[in-house]
């Protein structure tokens, strides 16, 4: 590492303890920033040597980093963003604080992809989905898959693990000389995780058709796009790997949503040569991802919290939180999208036949959209509110970005 | 309303359906059958015909292609314009209202819209994102329009349709004015469900199709607390 790099990660390091100890955060952005403004291609630096993985998408990559961290450990020492701080910044103080590992798993927020593939030259790179997420300010999905299928085409090297249920995803992992997806391109490997969300992809980006389903099989109806054969698949608890081989994956993660991010995980870690048979069990020792799915005792009831920021991760949310009363929290803060409108993209149904409470700072458009679902509820002001509101056992709290941020720090308080 | 029963069509959700604009019918459907009416709602996609016999056609947002792809297949099926003819009650959102007008751009390309509307739609000078609020024509007898809006479009309106509001906060068509109406035709960049927020246009709607002069009221408590905190946002913001 050149001198400069080696200054610039010492500071890094430095500043991201420092701000640690002044309780200002975990540290992870402040030290990468630093790092970053001595020497500019410090995660080019830092990343040298390694053997990198990159996970992006708009949902489920922080809790697939995790699990694929998990597996690639298998190997040897891992490098990991596992705080979700999932952009440059973030990348270089995970790099910087690990030291010298020969391995790195990186969660990349979706819009720094072709950048972070530049700088740290991933052996391999997993595209899970592309769905909308905070519309007023992101790129519009479609003009975010091709960011991606540019930048993937810029490097034929890279090794693509990719879900074949997303055409977004199909198509921006395609390069643009096989359209044919008859042609697998020889470094793809394609996964099924079972995606529940199609509402953003009923038009193919290719050629701007529509796009026709059938169970699980899509195609275009104007040109060759089409599902790919998935080589991982999930089957009943389980991952199939590309031999057919049927691995019973049990982890303590809640929901389908993670049998399939193991899916992904496992299809990651092959390609650095992770045999399932190794990694499965290491799956299992994950317990709970940046907080989330994390149970936590509190005046008699066992509070668990699950992270929903989208459309599509409140259907795998609703599907992961038990029977028993549940709090929703809504803000719409910067890092939220200020815009409420997804609100409606979700069908709240089957929360109808539990005590469910809101709160957070645009509960009142909860309010509005439950009404309409015909889902009765209780509004409280805080998170004690809600504690107090429910009988003792269980309460699941689905909260959005800085809501589930803000009931964290709640949590932290007294625990 | 031609029959018994209050027939709703939200056209091409596999198109236009960007920003929870589903909302625009599940609020429409829900306070028609709160006032006693049997209601049919239907989804039409891309790929059928569009009914001409129902009393309220929703459009919604969309991203370009969809939205220029939308207007293609509504100027070659031709049903929403017999059904317009026949004084059917139309809501376009976002895209949805650019494209009831002349003209509009998507791509960077002119499209021809279904020219409902005298209205046309450029690209702006910078994306407008945040709360939009505006004082309605004061002929449609409603509260001040409250919505968040997200375009890069800028509308002109010409002499055969009036704006639906004066803006107080955000851009809308210019930054003056706010959507359009004309007859039983109105727009709004107000986007995905702006019914939502706004209740009393909601009503308006239902009292165009159904020919009522006047509907009980229903309990808006949540809606009314929703429009006071959002107008407040907005004063704060202002301030
Ligand atoms: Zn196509």
């Amino acid at each position: 590492m050149p001198l400069r790099a080696k200054v610039a990660s010492s500071v890094s390091r430095t500043a991201a303890a420092l701000s640690r100890a002044a309780g200002r955060g975990d540290g992870s952005v402040i030290g990468g920033w630093l790092g970053l403004k001595i020497d500019p291609d410090l995660l080019a630096h830092l990343s040298a040597g390694r053997a990198i993985a990159l996970v992006s998408g708009t949902n489920g990559k922080t809790t697939t980093t995790r699990l694929a961290a998990a597996a690639v450990g298998v190997l040897g020492r891992v490098a990991t963003n596992s705080f979700g701080a999932n952009m440059p910044t973030g990348h270089t103080s995970a790099l910087a604080k690990a030291g010298s590992t020969p391995y790195a798993v990186l969660e990349v927020d979706e819009h720094y992809l072709a950048q972070v593939i530049e700088a740290t030259d991933p052996h391999v790179v997993a595209l899970l989905n592309l769905s909308r997420d905070q519309l007023d300010r992101a790129k519009e999905v479609a003009m975010m898959a091709q960011l991606w299928r540019t930048a993937l085409a810029r490097h034929p090297d890279v090794r693509i693990v990719a879900n074949a249920d997303d055409p977004l995803v199909v198509w921006a992992a395609t390069p643009p000389a096989s359209h044919d997806q008859q042609i697998t391109p020889p470094h793809v490997t394609w996964f099924s995780a079972g995606q529940r969300w199609h509402d953003d992809s009923w038009v193919c980006p290719e050629c701007g058709s529509t796009i026709q389903r059938s169970g699980e099989q899509w195609w275009c109806t104007g040109c060759p796009l089409r599902r790919p054969d998935p080589q991982w698949t999930v089957d009943d608890e389980g991952v199939v790997d590309p031999t057919g081989a049927w691995y019973k994956v049990k982890l303590q993660l809640p929901g389908k949503v993670n049998l399939g991010n193991s899916a992904t995980a496992l299809a990651l870690a092959a390609e650095f040569g992770v045999r399932p048979f190794d990694a499965v069990p290491r799956l299992g020792d994950v317990t709970s991802v940046a907080g989330r799915y994390a149970q936590v005792e509190r005046d008699g009831r066992t509070v668990r919290l699950l992270l929903a920021k989208n459309p599509a991760s409140w259907l795998e949310a609703f599907d992961m939180a038990e029977q028993a009363p549940t709090l929703l929290s809504i803000n719409a803060r910067d890092p939220d999208g200020l815009d409420t409108s997804w609100l409606f993209d979700v069908d709240f149904a089957p929360l109808r036949g539990r005590q469910v409470l809101i709160t957070g700072d645009r509960a009142y458009d909860l309010a509005v959209r439950l009404d309409v679902n015909d889902v009765p509820f209780q509004h409280v002001r805080t998170f004690d509110d809600a504690v107090r509101a429910v009988p003792p056992g269980r309460l699941e709290v689905i909260a959005n970005y800085t809501a589930f941020q803000d009931i964290r720090a709640e949590l932290d308080r007294v625990n | 309303m031609s029959t018994e029963t209050l027939r709703i069509v939200w056209i091409y959700p596999d198109l236009l359906s960007t920003y929870g604009d589903r909302g625009n019918m599940l609020i429409l459907a829900r306070r028609a059958w709160q006032r006693g009416f049997r209601v049919e709602v239907l989804e039409v996609r891309s790929d059928q015909q569009m009914p001409t016999t129902a009393d309220i056609y929703l459009i919604g947002g969309g991203e370009d292609g969809p939205q220029a792809l939308g207007a293609q297949r509504l100027l070659a099926d031709g049903g929403l314009h017999r059904a317009v003819a026949q004084g059917s009650v139309v809501f376009g959102v976002c895209a949805g209202y650019q494209l009831l007008g002349t003209s509009f751009f998507a791509k960077g390309t002119q499209y021809r819209g279904l020219e409902l509307l005298d209205l046309s739609s450029d690209r702006g000078p910078t994306r407008a994102v945040g709360e939009l609020a505006g004082d309605i024509d004061a002929r449609l007898g409603l509260p001040p329009l409250t919505g968040f809006e997200n375009h890069g479009g800028r509308t002109h309106l010409g002499p055969g349709v009036s704006p639906l509001a004066r803006v107080t906060a955000g851009i809308g068509n210019d930054g003056a004015t706010e959507g359009a109406w004309r007859g039983k035709l109105l727009g709004t960049y107000s986007h995905g469900p702006a019914l939502a927020r706004n209740p009393a246009l909601a009503d308006l709607l239902l009292r165009w199709a159904t020919g009522a002069h006047q509907l009980p009221p229903l309990d808006d408590t949540w809606a009314d607390r929703l429009r006071a905190e959002r107008q407040g946002a907005v004063a704060a913001a202002r301030a």
